[in-house]
């Protein structure tokens, strides 16, 4: 872009590291949050629907379907697999967790590759109705699989969201927020990943009037790759929020994540926070997070902040950048200048923000309904 | 036929300081089957003048005309003016990521022609277009512009010239950064265009090795945000020996190589 409206400055260091974070499954070890806390201080808490301070009851339930070759079993909170990704880290964490009936698993067995992708759909409890759940995605070792977490319909939901790739998988986890206007959706995203594992997690996210998506990476042996991609689209009054952590605790793995959103209409809100802690441990680490905002009309706002913390300086790289900007008139110019009318040429530049985010897509029928997602929004504002 | 006449042009950008006078009354009156050198030293209004005639929103004309034969080109939108039959090849093309050159290029002809080209055709056309101006058929993938060279540019903007067929063209330093080779290869792309006959251009330059390439019918010395001396291609001659310093008052500026 060539303007920036609002340039995140230097990468902040929080005055607690976050690798210090507390994190608990009782629900009542952390305290009900107000809004100023540094974890809340953007998401409009009354939006929440009282998933943060207990008084959202669970009155009804969010069904979930899986189709693919995968296992799927659905358990209850006795299964030892449960909280091998992580810990909840947040309060709406720790209520789901302490909440939810029963769980899915859904397993790729060891050395085995999935030809298709799985899909996970998630549909909502209903209008003004409360519900929380559990997922488990396991890649077992040198296993290969795409799994789509799709998100829909209407209602109230907080979930964790486990994703466990074992030594030497190949795990892409697409996760779309497809929610109907009124939804409001909190997801603690946990992923551990094995030695040598790779892992692609995407987060798409379309719909619904509140939703937080946190998503963290845990890397426990060497050797690990993690992409973590994110495109967004907000209209008028949605506000959706993306809080990464990854954790570099071990020696020589990679983490790159790529956020891209655009926003147009009244109030239309979006949150990108990029945590990256590397450990004195994690020597050989290799980072880099970027988010890119494109905002469309006057009345959106995206807050972005990147925080790069690092014990150690016997790294290969690790960066950041942080951009939001208008569109770009000389782009603009340029293609209109070649007889490209106006209202095309600003779908052309909009659709080119996203290109390289949806090429990586390797679900076909996500990508093309994310494409056909985008040109409706389009249409929508007459952009 | 044709004709592009400017009358009495004046532009001004918004600065911090307010509103800034670049150009001073601009007369040129371009017909088809003429070629226009226009030739000055840098700072002098060049780019200026053809952001204006193409419509670049950050320069304001305050007063005076631009009409494609009879039209009111400062009445239509950028657009307009390119599917009128302007087309300005720009001294610094804009990168614009994620858009491939082959949908750009499609995308652009289908606005210029009223209708999509069929398949087939356009891409035999763009082949054959491309190859004339020995550029890879690899760019064809590549986001516009991005990463290009200042000469995979400029050859761009030529591909584009080429393909979109206007009734005027300017050309804003589209031989500055150009290597020996490339200048040639550059300079037979807008002799084709050329000699295709009808078509008019505004050939604007810095310097006179182009104009070796390709011949001016007329040669206007631009400076100070206007034009100052009007000739035959003998004034670049003049200017080759004797460089801009009659205009400025400067001596360091030399219009040859
Ligand atoms: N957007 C702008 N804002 C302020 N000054 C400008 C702007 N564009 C051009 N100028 C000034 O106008 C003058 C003419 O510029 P330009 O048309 O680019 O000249 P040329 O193309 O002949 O080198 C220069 O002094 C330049 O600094
Ligand atoms: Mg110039």
């Amino acid at each position: 872009m060539s303007t920036n409206v609002a340039e995140a400055a230097e990468a902040v260091v929080p005055e607690v590291s976050k690798g210090e974070r507390f994190r608990s499954y009782d629900v009542d070890a952390f305290e009900v949050p107000g809004g100023r806390e540094e974890d809340w201080r953007f998401t409009p808490m009354r939006r929440l629907r009282g998933l943060h301070d207990g008084s959202a009851e669970p009155s009804g339930s969010a069904t979930v379907e899986v189709i693919g070759e995968a296992s799927v079993e659905t358990v209850d909170r006795t299964d030892s697999r449960l909280g091998e990704a992580g810990i909840p880290g947040d309060r709406i964490a720790a209520q789901a967790y302490s909440a939810f009936e029963t769980a899915t698993v859904v397993s790729v067995p060891a050395e085995t590759k999935l030809e298709g992708p799985v899909t996970v759909t998630v549909t909502g409890p209903g209008t003004d109705q409360v519900a929380y759940g559990h997922i488990q995605v396991r890649a077992e070792r040198f296993a290969e699989a795409t799994v789509v977490l799709d998100h829909r319909g209407s209602g109230i939901y907080a979930d964790n969201v486990e994703i466990v790739a074992g030594d030497g998988a190949k795990l892409s986890v697409v996760v779309v927020t497809d929610w109907a206007d009124d939804a409001v959706h909190v997801s603690a995203q946990h992923t551990k990943l094995g030695r040598d594992a790779t892992l692609r997690h995407t987060l798409v996210a379309l719909g619904g009037d509140l939703v937080r998506v946190s998503p963290t990476v845990q890397f426990s042996q060497p050797g690990a790759d993690a992409e973590l991609d994110g495109l967004y689209f907000a209209d008028a009054h949605q506000h959706f929020e993306h809080r990464l952590f990854v954790d570099h605790a071990v020696p020589n793995c990679r983490s790159n994540v790529v956020y891209k959103g655009a926003l147009q209409g009244v109030d239309a809100h979006t949150v990108w926070i990029g945590d990256v802690l590397i450990r004195a441990a994690a020597e050989g680490t290799e980072t880099f997070e970027l988010n890119r905002n494109l905002v469309l009309t006057q009345g959106a706002r995206a807050d972005s902040v990147p925080n790069l913390e690092i014990e150690t300086g016997e790294i290969v790289s690790a960066g950041h950048a942080s951009a939001t900007g208008r569109f770009d008139d000389e782009q603009l110019f340029y293609l209109q200048a070649r007889g490209i009318p106006e209202d095309q040429a600003r779908r052309l530049v909009v659709r080119g923000f996203f290109h390289e985010l949806l090429m990586k897509i390797d679900v076909p029928e996500v990508r093309e309904r994310l494409e056909s997602a985008i040109e409706a929004e389009l249409e929508a504002v007459g952009a | 036929m044709s004709t592009l006449e400017i009358k009495d042009l004046h532009v001004a950008v918004n600065t911090d300081e307010g509103q800034k006078e670049l150009l001073h009354g601009v007369n040129l009156t371009i017909k088809s089957d003429e070629t226009h050198a226009i030739m000055g030293p840098n700072g002098s209004g060049k780019s200026t003048l053809s952001y204006a005639i193409a419509g670049h929103p950050k320069y304001e004309v305050t007063s005076g005309s631009v009409t494609l034969d009879g039209e009111d080109v400062l009445e239509m939108s950028v657009d307009e003016r390119a599917r009128a039959g302007l087309f300005l090849a720009m001294q610094y093309p804009v990168e614009v990521p994620g858009v491939s050159m082959s949908n750009f290029l499609r995308t652009a002809a289908t606005a210029v022609r009223g209708e999509a080209p069929k398949l087939r055709h356009w891409v035999k056309e763009v082949k054959e277009s491309m190859g004339a101006l020995d550029i890879d058929p690899a760019f064809a993938e590549r986001s516009v512009n991005e990463g290009f060279s200042g000469g995979e540019k400029k050859r761009h903007e030529i591909l584009q010239l080429d393909l979109l067929n206007p009734k005027f063209a300017i050309l804003d330093e589209t031989d500055s950064g150009l290597d020996v080779d490339a200048l040639r290869v550059v300079s037979e792309g807008v002799n084709r265009y050329r000699e295709d006959g009808g078509h008019g251009i505004m050939l604007i330059t810095h310097y006179t090795r182009i104009l070796k390439h390709i011949k001016p019918d007329f040669v206007h010395v631009f400076a100070g945000g206007k034009v100052v001396e009007s000739g035959g291609p003998e004034l670049a001659d003049k200017l080759e020996e004797e460089g801009y310093v009659a205009y400025t008052g400067n001596k360091k500026e030399a219009a040859t190589v």
